[in-house]
């Protein structure tokens, strides 16, 4: 058995109706687990890109990528490098409010450079974007103040430098 | 010129060279069968008894031709009808293109009646498909349709068109039939380091499946067997693709493979794969599959490399142009002492198969079908034990003469497979089949008797669903669980009844005396032939098990 690896393959397809459930389908029928999966519209209408972060070994990763590359709506794929890439993911976290935890979770909140979106008394939305690490970090560390409900957004990743994925 | 969404689909379907359609009409596609009225001078429409029939007679007609199989069906039942044929397609690569109706788009999502998301269903097992929402998009719509199918590595394509589409008036000019995309040549790099391995090799064996059939490789397939001195194995997709005749020919390997071709595979240092996937029935336990060679993995399609068997080396393209260059890239070689032993298993293999004289057995029954046919007769199968025995014994010498769910493994595709094969190629057709299978889709001796069809329906009676009988007594302790199928029907009086002559025979020499008769029927035939519900399909791979495990002889368990 190989290494089992993290991936982020990135996939620009075609920006109509269904494509979407036909990626995801394919996923699910080869039994490839995705961890997450961002979708969006790209700088030309024509198109989304589609980020999808998941772990097994190489061969895993090669086969994906060849059926990917099989689908009528997909344009390109190709799978990220960590040392060229910037990942960024965004965490959205309710976490209780009481005035005997209010400073801890402020300090936690600076010390990450996050920001309160939302104040009530019950409690805080806070926003923190960053790699995946950075916002693990973040949730373990606000867990014990009481963490309301949570929403991540998944990761989306773009290559450093000037090459696009419309051209690779 | 302005015409009708409805008469746009006709149009575009005979500008892409549809001759000859299947399907049924239906609510939802009432105005394309007007526009095929209308036509009627220049596209052929066969009706089937059941959508089910109308997919496998596209598909019988799409694999004996090699030209796009067309199928029309309505909304709802009519389109979820067609989706084991959609599926036994796309596992065999066949290329199909499924025109539904649905509901126009204003009830669309409403469950209407009947409405089904059929592009949602049918995502899994086409290569794509599309939903039309404007008639602007029909007609280049149904030409890429027909592009997809036909291009690369073969498939069908669904076009799901709402009835107001249908009704619109729009635009329409004829184009010329759409050509298939053009394959990338094969990498040099690759042929190179394929020809090293061949230079080194002492044991070569070429296996080939569907895709040789597909590209009509097999002249290519025998210039390399020659050059590098190997015999040829095949999965079942594989047969015909070079004639049975061939002294290097073995034949079918795997679960129920010729034993040389199954041996031979596994003591082979090399084998040289042309448009196959390895496929479980093919393989057996991947662990243990051919633990001996090295492989050289050819095949169309990218994402076959390396999926199921990993290879030494992988070379993408058509398989003429891959052959073709490998052909060329190596040294005439000479392997006799493999040859000889590739001879020697043959004629072990002739003596396993052997049969006694006088006696009624699936392999002399096929012996005296193939008396009464010649090379370029179509043979369809449906599934189970008769089909291996079809692909074991039948001398198939002309490419694309055996049709048969080889993937999916449909029972019930045969009647339709085969009316879709002689109406394609106005020759006889003959299909063998089980009683198991043959009752599923036999509603469709309808569709052969009112189109006079040349098919001769051939039962091996057994009275059992044998292969699952089979099963069931070497692994199952006997228990024959739902497997004995205590049915009456009377399939000469059940044809009679259809409208085409029956025979029935229960003995070699009665088979003899009936076959001269029945292949003399214009139109339709039927023949029921009493075999033992305990012959078995042999040799046998068990389900996971590998050449290790090879049963010969069940009594020797």
């Amino acid at each position: 058995m190989d290494h089992i690896k993290n991936f982020v393959i990135s996939v620009l397809v075609s920006n109509h109706s269904g494509v979407l459930s036909r990626v995801t389908g394919m996923f699910t029928r080869r039994g490839f687990n995705i961890d997450t999966l961002t979708v969006g519209e790209t700088e030309s209408p024509e198109f989304s890109r589609i980020t999808i972060t998941m772990h097994g070994d190489e061969a895993v990763c090669d086969q994906i990528v060849k059926q990917l590359e099989k689908m009528y709506d997909v344009k390109t794929v190709q799978v990220m490098k960590g040392s060229k890439t910037v990942v960024r993911e965004l965490l959205l976290i309710k976490v209780k409010n009481t005035s005997e935890t209010r400073q801890d979770v402020m300090s936690v909140i600076d010390a990450f450079r996050a920001k309160i979106s939302d104040y009530s008394p019950e409690a805080l939305i806070i926003e923190i974007r960053g790699a995946s690490s950075k916002i693990d970090a973040f949730i373990e560390l606000v867990k014990p103040y009481g963490i309301l409900e949570m929403c991540r957004t998944g990761l989306v990743a773009l290559e450093r430098g000037g090459s696009c994925l419309k051209d690779a | 010129m302005k015409l009708k969404g409805a008469q746009i689909i006709v149009e575009t379907l005979i500008e892409q060279g549809a001759s000859t359609v299947f399907g049924y009409p239906g609510g939802q596609v009432i105005d394309i069968y007007d526009a095929l009225y209308l036509a009627q001078d220049r596209i052929h429409h066969i009706i089937t008894a059941h959508e089910q029939g109308a997919s496998h007679a596209a598909d019988g007609y799409a694999r004996s031709t090699g030209e796009v199989g067309v199928v029309i069906a309505t909304s709802g039942p009519g389109a979820t009808n067609l989706v084991t044929g959609i599926a036994t397609a796309y596992l065999d690569s066949i290329p199909l293109v499924a025109i539904t109706g649905n509901v126009p788009n204003s009830l669309i999502g409403r469950d209407s009646f009947q409405e089904v998301d059929i592009t949602g269903v049918t995502m899994p097992i086409t290569k794509h498909n599309f939903f039309v929402k404007k008639i602007e998009d029909l007609a280049d719509t149904i030409r890429e349709a027909f592009r997809i199918a036909k291009s690369g590595r073969p498939g069908p394509v669904l076009v799901d068109v709402p009835k107001d589409v249908q009704n619109g008036l729009y635009e329409y000019e004829t184009q010329a039939k759409i050509q298939k995309d053009d394959v990338p040549a094969p990498e040099e790099a690759d042929i190179a380091k394929a020809a090293e391995l061949i230079a080194a090799a002492e044991r070569p064996y070429i296996y080939i499946g569907g895709g040789a059939v597909t590209d009509n490789a097999g002249e290519q397939v025998l210039a390399l067997a020659e050059k590098i001195d190997a015999p040829i194995g095949c999965t079942m997709m594989g047969i015909s693709a070079v004639p049975a005749s061939n002294p290097r020919w073995l034949g079918m390997e795997g679960m129920h493979g010729h034993y040389a071709s199954s041996i031979a595979q596994n003591e082979a240092d090399l084998i040289v794969t042309a448009g196959c996937r390895f496929s479980d029935r093919g393989t057996g336990n991947t662990s243990k599959y051919a633990r001996n060679a090295k492989i050289i993995h050819m095949d169309i399609d990218p994402s076959e490399m390396c999926k199921n068997i990993p290879a030494e080396v992988c070379i993408t393209g058509s398989m003429r142009a891959v052959l073709e260059k490998l052909t060329a890239a190596v040294e005439q070689k000479q392997h006799p002492a493999w040859m000889a032993r590739v001879q020697e298993l043959k004629e072990y293999t002739a003596k396993l198969e052997q049969q006694k004289e006088g006696e009624l057995t699936p392999f002399t029954a096929i012996d005296a079908i193939a008396a009464h046919t010649n090379k370029d007769t179509i043979v369809a199968t449906d599934v189970g034990q008769h089909q291996m025995w079809v692909a074991q014994r039948y001398p198939f010498e002309t490419p694309r003469t055996f049709i048969s769910s080889g993937g999916l493994g449909t029972m019930g595709f045969g009647l339709g497979a085969a009316i879709g094969a002689a109406t394609a190629t106005g020759r006889k057709t003959v299909l063998v089949t089980g009683d198991g299978s043959f009752g599923m889709n036999l509603n469709e001796m309808a569709t052969a008797v009112s189109n006079n069809t040349p098919v001769v329906i051939f039962i091996m009676n057994n009275g059992v669903l044998g292969m699952v009988r089979q099963w069931q007594t070497l692994f199952y302790n006997k228990h024959y669980s739902n497997t004995t199928l205590e049915r009456k029907t009377d399939f000469v009086k059940l044809a009679e009844a259809f409208g085409m002559p029956g025979y029935r025979a229960m003995h070699l020499a009665e088979l003899h005396e009936i076959l001269p008769k029945a292949f003399a029927v214009d139109g339709p035939v039927l023949i029921d032939c009493a075999i033992d519900c305990d012959a078995f399909v042999l040799p046998m791979l068990p389900p996971g098990g590998s050449i290790d495990d090879i049963i010969v002889d069940p009594t020797a368990m």
